[in-house]
């Protein structure tokens, strides 16, 4: 750090420190003592220590911990604003060959247009619930929103309008986690809680043919996603000829890197698998939810081959881990560590039910062409239970041990 | 001839007396069937989704619970302890289907929507709480009293409720269109009103869990304010 930049970071400090005592108790604007104490502890790691409980001793804290998270979303970020300038081109043109690596720069930034408005909104509105409701019961304002409020835009379709993401993320936060305590003690996790209220409130705009692109599209244009086609599989006129079909328009290696249309950040199972380095590199998340999500696709993904009865469950197992948002899924939003299974044992068994329940509902329930959102809703309340049967096993292992000595 | 007896022994009671008018009162509010007690939440959940259907659905459970108080009541030294319930049981039937033939006959529309839930009141744990806990012990009068309050504090919240899923749900209420149609007409495309400017239903509040929800945030916000109800920890 240059001698300049020290001089600001000096600055800062000295301004805060100089206003601490208008918010400490007894201040003009002791009210707003939680605001302040949120802003100061975000610029400088606070002095105070665990006063209890844990006993580690580490300049690492939860703020500092949820940064490496949105370090870990930016690949999928930056490639989801290209990714969505791209089919936004592709929808005006009505061409779905569009030559990828044409116009970089232009595509980047309609997606940036589109997408920083989208995540402004969800950080907006979902800190001013915070800090509101904070203030109301008194209570500090933690971290836990850094990520939710990048998460959210990025498991949006483009096309939602900025007033729905402002009304999910309120509703997350909401009724997702300050019901329950705030951060650390919700359910559920908060952005997939944000995705659930959308897709079910208003579904003419979390699916179906006309979300996924930006901008008006060409006459006779469909933007489908892979999913969408695959659902069509089971209905009675198919957008795609069968399972050859829909490995011709969508290839393994375009879905792994991300070049086919969905949710912003979704796309890309490289850019997730990035992330996914990041977040393991650090120990911030687990490996073991996502080795067993991953696993748990690819054998509910075999069964289902190995049945066969109609296209849809023909179609590779391989190929669902790339589509759709199972790589983003596996490695951002099963991973959280408030709503995941707790013990050793319990995270390999919520991975891989989590993994293997949203294929199930991908192919099995025409109702719902993505399955990941669900299947790990449903797990984060099942994982309480699972965590119990673990450390119930345990015990029982050992009092066994017991007797026999 | 025990309400003689009684009678000569102390002074009758004003009807109004403060006892009944907090035999009406405390429902309401303190202690109200559906947001403290927690009884009755299936209908409550199953027919919110329009005020007209809360409103009828009041009125038929204000009806079936101050006639079967009030019949309770004068009928509770007769009753054998052992088959109490099989009585109740056979007040409630009798009334609620008075009821049903009632809304068939004059509002064909309503009860098609409402379809099982007005069967369905025999089972609704409020009224048989009512019974069972007051009406078996108490006079006509303030057996009535205490039907008046619970029907009205279980009329109130699922009066709210509606409002809310109807408003947020359709757009309107008691059927009248308030934030516009979402139907297309010349020259606007996406319907009239809010609609035109991008607004849109939603269809989870059509949904029953958001009832419960609603019916949650209620009871949040009600626990959070009324001082009596707050628990100390």
């Amino acid at each position: 750090m240059t001698q300049l930049n020290i001089n600001k970071v000096k600055f800062l400090e000295k301004q805060l420190k100089k206003l601490e005592p208008t918010f400490a108790k007894g201040g003009k604007l002791e009210k707003l003592h939680y605001v302040y104490d949120a802003l100061a502890t975000f610029a400088f790691t606070p002095a105070t220590t665990t006063s209890r409980g844990a006993h580690i001793r580490d300049g690492v804290d939860l703020k500092r911990t949820m940064f490496i998270v949105v370090l870990a979303l930016i690949p999928a970020l930056i490639f989801g604003m290209f990714n969505t300038g791209h089919w936004h081109f592709v929808a005006e043109s009505g061409n779905w060959n569009l030559p990828y690596w044409d116009n970089v720069l232009d595509k980047f930034i309609y997606g940036a247009i589109k997408v920083l408005p989208m995540i402004v909104v969800s950080y907006g509105v979902g800190l001013g619930v915070e800090f509101i409701f904070c203030n109301i019961k008194g209570h500090p304002i933690h971290e836990g929103f850094l990520v939710s409020g990048m998460l959210i835009p990025l498991v949006m379709p483009v096309e939602v309008p900025l007033w729905m993401v402002a009304v999910a993320t309120a509703f997350a936060v909401l009724i997702g986690k300050e019901v329950f305590g705030g951060t650390g003690m919700n359910i559920v996790n908060i952005a997939l809680t944000a995705r659930a209220f959308l897709f079910f409130a208003y579904p003419t705009k979390m699916s179906g043919d006309t979300v996924w692109m930006g901008g008006q599209e060409a006459d006779g244009f469909s933007g489908a996603t892979f999913l969408g086609d695959a659902q069509s599989l089971l209905s009675d006129s198919p957008a795609v000829n069968g399972v050859d079909g829909i490995m011709a328009k969508y290839s393994f290696m375009d879905s792994f890197m991300g070049m086919i249309p969905g949710s912003i950040g979704e796309t890309s199972a490289l850019a997730c698998l990035i992330g996914a380095v990041l977040l393991i590199a650090t120990g911030v998340g687990s490996l073991r939810i996502m080795l067993s999500f991953v696993i748990g696709g690819l054998a509910f993904g075999a069964l289902f081959n190995a049945i066969g009865v109609n296209d849809y469950m023909n179609v590779p197992a391989y190929m669902h881990l790339v589509v759709g948002g199972f790589a983003f899924g596996a490695v951002f939003m099963a991973t959280d560590p408030v709503t995941a299974a707790q013990t050793a044992h319990g995270k390999i068994w919520y991975g891989f039910f989590g993994g293997g329940i949203a294929i199930l509902i991908r192919v099995l329930n025409p109702a719902y062409p993505e399955g990941v959102m669900l299947s790990i809703l449903f797990m984060n309340i099942m994982a309480p239970l699972i965590d119990h049967y673990v450390i119930q096993a345990n015990i029982n292992r050992r009092l066994k041990r017991l007797k026999v000595a | 001839m025990s309400e003689v007896a009684e009678k000569v022994k102390a002074p009758a009671e004003p009807l109004f007396s403060k006892k009944n008018r907090k035999l009406v009162s405390d429902p309401l509010s303190d202690n109200n069937p559906i947001t403290i007690q927690v009884l009755g939440i299936c209908s409550a959940l199953a027919i919110t989704v329009q005020v007209e259907q809360a409103v009828v659905m009041s009125a038929a459970v204000f009806f079936v619970l101050a006639l079967g108080n009030v019949v309770i009541s004068l009928l509770r030294n007769l009753i054998p302890g052992r088959i109490r319930i099989i009585v109740q049981l056979v007040v409630v039937a009798s009334l609620v289907i008075i009821v049903n033939q009632v809304l068939m006959a004059f509002l064909p529309d309503v009860s098609a929507k409402l379809s099982v839930f007005v069967g369905l009141i025999i089972t609704n744990c409020i009224i048989m709480g009512r019974f069972e806990a007051f009406a078996m012990g108490n006079k006509p009068w303030p057996s009535f009293m205490d039907a008046v309050g619970n029907a009205t504090g279980y009329a109130i919240i699922l009066i709210i409720v509606a409002v809310v899923r109807e408003l947020l749900g359709s757009g309107s209420l008691y059927g009248i269109p308030i934030l516009g149609s979402p139907i297309p007409v010349e020259g606007y495309p996406n319907g009239t009103g809010l609609f035109d400017m991008g607004y849109m239903n939603n269809n989870l509040m059509v949904l029953p869990p958001m009832a419960l929800i609603v019916v949650g945030i209620i009871i949040w916000i009600q626990r959070s304010r009324n001082k009596n109800l707050i628990e100390s920890h």
